[in-house]
């Protein structure tokens, strides 16, 4: 636990110093952490356990837009954890049942096994379609055609700039978004 | 979008640097200052005798105690916007402004006095001291709202009562000028009532905007 935590907290520190690497590298290694807490939440309130991809992207885009609240000179997982607590409750609460969520959920977790073929689209899909075009592009470029920021650019005939902003405000209008359903 | 290709994403955003919420706090109150200013001004004003006034402790104490109250509750929303943080350890700081009230009334009470008590603690502007710290406020807890949102608070409903209580420490701050009521007993009375109401606006607001 203590090692997984000191290495979480590296990959995060060279995330912020601006190792893009890293950061996939992090975000892919706290996933299984996140969705098996995700799954034991929704169970424990006799909820589907298939919403449980809902509940680690919406983790996933807030651990992301609240980055810079994060001290570089503390441990990265009190802080994952609080956020992922924060989100748990309250998509729990949105699915219509006040439930208490320990902390330890999180810490004490083993990786869960990646879900079955989603079947459903899920929220933040749903939501991307809701974006302007040359948001939802941009998003759609990166995330299921795996294009870089240099090709997006050349494929929309934009600047990288211009790519960067676009991609920044599809994520943060589809958390808005997200949040007011 | 399945999960991977939402994480390949962020990593491809990994390169946008946010401010800190403190910058953004900033930002948000040197904006909402002049509104505040402006408002006070216009249909209060300093107090024609501030000259003499301000050779009088207890007109200085006011200021000490709103300072001490805004900076205080500055740097406990700075502390709270973080997820993982709590009051714990923390919000003994909004204690200050309690200890110099508490230290300024004691002082108060061992000097010979010309008025009785009740008379200093009703003063003669009750009513203004607390619309003006009301109304004055809220210019401010609106930009301290806006700040604030930049950070994930836990509980935003206590994020928000804490960014009510700046907002009443600065609007306080103002209003103190225009007030000829010195007493520390005026002043732990009506100030504390008209923070106690801009904290509860906060706290209600809060809950809704500082939500992450």
């Amino acid at each position: 636990m203590r090692e997984r935590d000191d290495e979480w907290t590296g990959l995060m520190r060279s995330a912020i110093a601006g190792d893009s690497s890293a950061y996939h590298r992090l975000l892919k290694a706290v996933t299984p952490v996140l969705r098996a807490a995700a799954r034991r939440g929704l169970a424990r309130a006799g909820q589907p356990v298939d919403q449980s991809e809902d509940i680690v992207q919406d983790i996933l885009l807030a651990v992301h837009l609240k980055r810079h609240t994060w001290d570089v000179t503390a441990p990265f997982a009190p802080w994952l954890f609080a956020i992922a607590r924060n989100k748990l409750i309250d998509a729990l609460r949105r699915r219509g049942r006040r439930i208490f969520v320990d902390i330890d959920d999180f810490a004490e977790t083993l990786p869960g096994e990646a879900p079955a073929e989603t079947a459903s689209p899920g929220e933040v899909a749903a939501q991307l379609q809701t974006l302007p075009a040359r948001q939802r592009d941009v998003l759609q470029s990166i995330a299921v055609d795996s294009a870089s920021i240099k090709d997006t650019a050349a494929k929309f005939s934009m600047s990288e700039g211009a790519v960067r902003v676009a991609l920044h405000r599809g994520l943060t209008s589809l958390t808005a978004k997200l949040r007011e359903n | 979008m399945d999960t991977d290709q939402l994480i390949r994403t962020l990593a491809a955003d990994n390169a946008h640097r946010a401010r800190p919420v403190g910058f953004a706090l900033m930002l948000a109150l040197l904006a909402a200052a002049p509104v505040s200013l402006l408002m006070f001004f216009a249909e209060l004003g300093v107090r024609p005798d501030v000259m003499v006034a301000m050779r009088n402790p207890f007109f200085d104490l006011k200021f000490a105690v709103t300072l001490a109250l805004a900076i205080s509750a500055i740097a406990v929303s700075l502390h709270l916007s973080r997820p993982e943080a709590s009051l714990r350890g923390f919000g003994w700081l909004l204690l200050a402004p309690v200890g110099i009230l508490t230290a300024g009334i004691g002082g108060e009470m061992m000097m010979p006095q010309r008025l009785p008590m009740m008379t200093r603690l009703v003063g003669k502007n009750s009513w203004v001291c607390l619309t003006a710290i009301l109304l004055l406020s809220l210019p401010i807890l609106a930009g301290a709202l806006l700040g604030l949102r930049h950070g994930a608070p836990s509980r935003p409903a206590l994020a928000g009562a804490i960014a009510g209580l700046l907002s009443a420490g600065l609007a306080a701050t103002l209003y103190a000028s225009h007030c000829t009521d010195d007493s520390p007993l005026f002043v732990a009375t009506w100030y504390t009532i008209a923070t106690a109401l801009v904290a509860a606006i906060g706290a209600l607001a809060g809950a809704k905007l500082l939500k992450y």
